[in-house]
């Protein structure tokens, strides 16, 4: 992977600033945008990117981020309906070619599938895990009792 | 025709209480508890109390065999996907998102939302209030490429006193009524402008400024 790429999130809560952290230690450049200020906080003092206080569901603060030279875009704020529309916004008004959107509910996700939009569903995924889980624990029980 | 509206506020009581005395069946969708009981109170409509972003809430609304869905909540990102998820997931032909944000109403469309923006129609409202009162832009058709427009036609105006025929207007514009002494006349070029006649006309973005000149000696 290459290590000096330009990259865009929305959204500096625990995953945000999480990638924000991981991806600026190694070489990126890290635009986070966030409505709330204190969440800057959860940037480590090695973060070397760039922080917008703002509502990125306005255009001019994606302006603001340069977002028409991201390489990537992730949204990962807690409201899925956020990270729906910045995602849309970043592919196609900003034409950002990697776009990624957290989304909780699966049935939105579903939704945006039908748009191109990538999505990744933690809910959808824990409960895939959680299943696994089950049915593995299941074969063991009945491997115990033969 | 069955309207879903989804927001909170007043905007959301007048405008129900404006398509349900049109006939309309109006069906409302409003997170707050309390305005809900407020609005079922008031008005003869369907109130579902809940997040009209959720598709099993716009499910329970009936959105399947909705003619209109018009999402007005103060949350600009909320009405995009009320809009999308009514149109992709319930197949609405016909949705309208409220941009918050002026700026919005263009990204909406660019997403294949319909979007307006009320700043934008009020302000220009005012402005155009404000900039001659002898023109009143009455309202924007087709996405704002044509414009429909009220000219008052006074004694000074050059065109006052001459058949319609004899007005050379630019292609792609009209004269479309004359209102004289509050009787509308469809006109023809035989039929002639007079002082105090209020007349319609219909012109595209790039020759309202001419018509305007035209009609009022004035630039607009």
């Amino acid at each position: 992977m290459r290590n000096n790429l330009y990259i865009v999130i929305v959204g500096c809560g625990r995953l945000g600033s999480y990638l924000a952290n991981h991806l600026s230690r190694i070489g990126n450049s890290i635009v986070v945008i966030d409505i709330n200020e204190s969440t800057f906080n959860n940037l480590s003092s090695d973060f070397s990117g760039f922080k917008i206080h703002g509502d990125a569901t306005q255009i001019a603060m994606l302006r603001e981020a340069k977002a028409d030279k991201a390489d990537i875009f992730f949204a990962t704020t807690h409201e899925d309906n956020v990270n729906l529309m910045v995602a849309q916004v970043a592919q196609k008004v900003f034409n950002v070619p990697k776009v990624l959107a957290r989304v909780y509910d699966p049935k939105r996700e579903e939704v945006y599938a039908h748009l191109h939009i990538d999505t990744i569903c933690p809910t959808s995924m824990a409960a895939e895990m959680f299943l696994k889980a089950v049915e593995n624990g299941y074969l063991n029980m009945d491997g115990e009792k033969s | 025709m069955k309207v879903l509206i989804i927001g909170n506020g007043k905007t959301i009581y007048f405008l129900s209480r404006k398509f349900i005395s049109q006939g309309h069946n109006v069906v409302i969708i409003n997170r707050d508890k309390e305005e809900c009981i407020q609005l079922a109170r008031q008005l003869k409509a369907r109130i579902i109390c809940g997040d009209g972003s959720d598709s099993e809430i716009l499910k329970d609304a009936g959105a399947m065999g909705a003619d209109a869905v018009l999402a007005i909540t103060p949350d600009d990102q909320d009405n995009l996907v009320i809009c999308q998820l009514a149109s992709i997931k319930f197949g609405v032909s016909r949705t309208i998102a409220l941009a918050n944000d002026p700026d919005n109403a263009e990204v909406f469309e660019k997403l294949g939302i319909t979007g307006f923006s009320i700043t934008q129609i009020v302000g220009s409202l005012i402005e155009q209030r404000a900039s001659l009162e002898q023109i009143t832009n009455l309202l924007p058709v087709g996405e704002g490429r044509v414009n429909v427009t009220e000219v008052i036609i006074n004694d000074d105006s050059p065109v006052a006193g001459r058949a319609l025929k004899d007005i050379r207007l630019p292609e792609n514009s009209l004269v479309a009524v004359i209102i004289r002494n509050d009787m509308p006349i469809v006109p023809n070029g035989s039929n002639d402008l007079k002082p105090d006649d209020r007349i319609i006309i219909i012109t595209l973005p790039e020759n309202h400024g001419t018509v305007i000149k035209i009609l009022t000696g004035e630039r607009s």
